[in-house]
């Protein structure tokens, strides 16, 4: 969502209203609130609330509109917010120049503290300068490992896309996979591209790559089928993030492939799929944790002073893995939507 | 029959055969071929059957007939979607909201059925309604404002992109919608919507089935009806159109409304293809559509085109697309290859229709 002002977000009345009345338009009748109720309600069971003054934090992501990644990541922040009596300020774009303005915006707001992604660093540097002239600390969560240090963020919340791709290629070695397609649905995007070099490095089979269109899942659906019938010596086929590997397993079907399915990052569908075996196993770099963990980390800055990380360090919220094992324990936090 | 005449130079960019020749310059005269090749549909077929040689050539996995239907499912997920596109530039007017207007519609369906535990029919249904008002929406704004549908449709495409996803969000929590799969009526709307067959020992989706019969009753109302020629009049000068008694506001906004039941149609596929929806795809499509009715001869400009050329453009833009992949070319490139083989193709299209009518 491209919201230029987030100052709005806890007065967007009318834009809830609006977005209301178009929920009722299209849902014809008003008891979708059943579901929404009961959601509210599973959302409402964490813990206690902090007396500390309330504070304003904001969260400028990279993330492109609709996407249950980011979706996961905001009810982390939502969910530390809540508990540390936190006003959070939730805005992102996916171009560069953009979220730098939103980072500007946050600070004309005299906020806080700000968490920022940093998937385009060069293109924040000169705004986080601003943020730590202004006094306003800033971490780093998602992307940015190899660079939130030298933009002087505070500390830094995520996963080493590089170290999370080695880990998945030496899982991959455990499993006999001898040749893999690595399926990068947005063309040019680093952290994409620094896992699937990342399994490259530690996969002892060969790697290949394949580039869909992640915004079109019957494309992606014959893309990766296509890539099947062409190479017929692929037995896994590798997606870096989950709504893909459900239509990959689908591919293989078509396909008549015997290969099998492995990706990064999780959603509550692939649960079911992970329990019933038609996906091997998934990387998880726990988004719910990377959105807590930084705006929690920013209270404890302000109210005790504290450096999670000791300043130094990134804080590795993955890779965790979740597969056959473990998938059962998973499965309950996933149905929340917060896995 | 006289319906069928005034149709006609709409539907060939037939020049009026500037004749230096002995006769008075009448298209009968010349060579049945060239006649046929001044057709933008025969153009777009050279160019998507060179594509497809092309690739049975350097891709021997294409020569499979499994491949094929792969190739045909791409391009009937488009080519669905060409269609109603085409036959709404044909009238003259653009539509920019129709890629999102595909998972609004998917996402009504969904989302409707799971919150309320609805039959999913009845979630297929609404969401027809939901996308016929949208292409109604559209057309009447159009209609009654005069502003380009470049502007409206952008509005449309922003509003609809916002909808969906906070609509999805506010209702569901999350910003995908909730797997359906174990409901009511999906088996049933899945046959209809996204199953396969097989022919032969190969599956082929029902979608292809239903891109071409789709196409083919496309042509017919565009060839031998009398709405037909409304469009084409209506596309080619509103104002005469208008003139000569063609109900131009009803043409107009009853195409928006076709581009509405195309997207619900596409969307519908998604959803009960894939069960779930997440609520920020199709952003993109509409270019794929509107690229694939130019490609298949439809101007810009309105009041040319057809419905057949459609087809042939979604077919090559699918081939292409999986041919790449078939090739086993380099991946880096593969957007690259894609513009250059569909320049290419368009290039042979329009080579075939200048040189057809040279002379």
């Amino acid at each position: 969502m491209d919201r230029s002002s987030p100052s709005r977000f806890r007065r967007s009345a009318p834009f809830v209203a609006v977005a209301a009345a178009a929920a009722l338009a299209l849902a014809g009748c008003a008891s979708a609130h059943g579901g929404k109720k009961a959601e509210e309600a599973a959302q409402n069971a964490s813990a206690g609330k902090a007396n500390t003054p309330r504070m304003t934090v904001a969260l400028v992501t990279h993330q492109a509109p609709g996407d249950t990644f980011w979706d996961t990541v905001r009810k982390g922040a939502e969910a530390a917010a809540a508990k540390d009596n936190v006003k959070l300020v939730y805005s992102s774009d996916p171009n560069a120049g953009n979220q730098a303005n939103l980072v500007q915006n946050a600070i004309d707001q005299k906020v806080d503290g700000i968490a920022v992604t940093l998937a385009k660093p060069d293109a924040m540097k000169g705004v986080i300068g601003k943020a730590e002239q202004a006094g306003i600390p800033v971490v780093g969560l998602n992307s940015g490992l190899s660079d939130w240090r030298k933009l002087g963020l505070l500390e830094f919340f995520g996963q080493d896309e590089s170290v999370a791709g080695e880990a998945f290629g030496n899982k991959l070695n455990t499993t006999g996979a001898k040749k893999i397609v690595c399926v990068i649905q947005e063309q040019g995007n680093v952290g994409l591209t620094q896992r699937c070099d990342g399994v490259q490095k530690t996969f002892r089979g060969t790697t290949e790559t394949l580039y869909v269109n992640g915004t079109d899942m019957p494309s992606v659906r014959s893309t990766i089928t296509a890539k099947l019938k062409q190479d017929n010596s692929i037995d896994t086929v590798v997606t870096l993030g989950a709504p893909f590997a459900l239509t990959a397993v689908q591919s293989v079907g078509d396909a008549g492939s015997k290969a099998k399915v492995a990706t990064f990052d999780l959603n509550k569908d692939m649960v079911k799929a992970v329990q019933n075996g038609s996906i091997e196993f998934a990387v998880d770099q726990q988004p719910y944790l990377q959105g807590y963990l930084a705006v929690d980390g920013l209270w404890l800055y302000k109210n005790n002073g504290n450096y999670s990380g000791g300043g130094v360090e990134p804080v590795l919220t993955g890779p965790a893995f979740v597969d056959r094992s473990n998938v059962d324990k998973v499965a309950e936090f996933a149905a929340k939507g917060t896995r | 029959m006289s319906m069928a005449q005034r149709a006609e130079p709409a539907v060939g960019t037939t020049p009026p055969a500037s004749g230096p020749k002995d006769s008075d310059g009448r298209t009968a005269r010349r060579p049945l071929a060239l006649r046929l090749l001044a057709r933008p549909e025969v153009g777009v077929f050279l160019g998507a059957a060179a594509v497809l040689v092309f690739f049975l050539i350097v891709a021997p996995s294409v020569r499979q007939g499994s491949s094929m239907a792969t190739v045909l499912y791409q391009s009937s997920t488009i080519g669905i979607m060409a269609l109603p596109v085409a036959l709404l530039m044909i009238g003259g007017e653009f539509d920019l909201s129709s890629g999102v207007a595909v998972i609004s519609s998917a996402l009504t369906a969904s989302m409707l059925s799971y919150q309320l535990t609805l039959n999913v029919w009845t979630g297929v249904i609404v969401a027809l309604l939901v996308s016929l008002a949208i292409g109604f929406f559209n057309g009447w704004m159009v209609v009654k404002t005069g502003l380009p549908s470049f502007l409206i449709t952008l509005g449309t495409f922003l509003i609809l992109q916002g909808v969906n996803l906070a609509v999805t969000k506010l209702i569901t929590g999350n910003v995908a919608t909730d797997d359906i799969s174990d409901m009511d009526g999906f088996g049933q709307a899945r046959k209809i919507f996204a199953s396969s067959f097989d022919v032969g020992g190969v599956q082929v989706k029902i979608t292809v089935v239903w891109w071409l019969a789709f196409a083919a009753l496309a042509t017919w109302v565009l060839l031998r009806t009398k709405y037909g020629n409304w469009i084409f009049a209506v596309g080619g000068n509103k104002d005469s159109a208008r003139a000569v008694g063609v109900p131009v506001t009803f043409t107009k906004i009853s195409l928006f409304m076709l581009v509405g039941f195309g997207a619900w149609f596409v969307g519908m596929h998604n959803l009960f293809s894939f069960n779930t929806v997440q609520s920020g795809e199709g952003i993109g499509n509409e270019l794929i559509y509107i690229a694939a009715a130019v490609i298949g001869g439809c101007l810009l400009t309105g009041g040319a085109g057809s419905a057949i050329g459609p087809v042939f453009g979604a077919f090559m833009f699918g081939m292409v697309n999986q041919g790449i992949v078939y090739a086993g070319w380099n991946p880096d490139w593969f957007k690259a290859f894609l513009g250059v083989m569909l320049l290419g193709a368009v290039l042979i299209n329009l080579w075939v229709q200048r040189t057809a009518t040279r002379r």
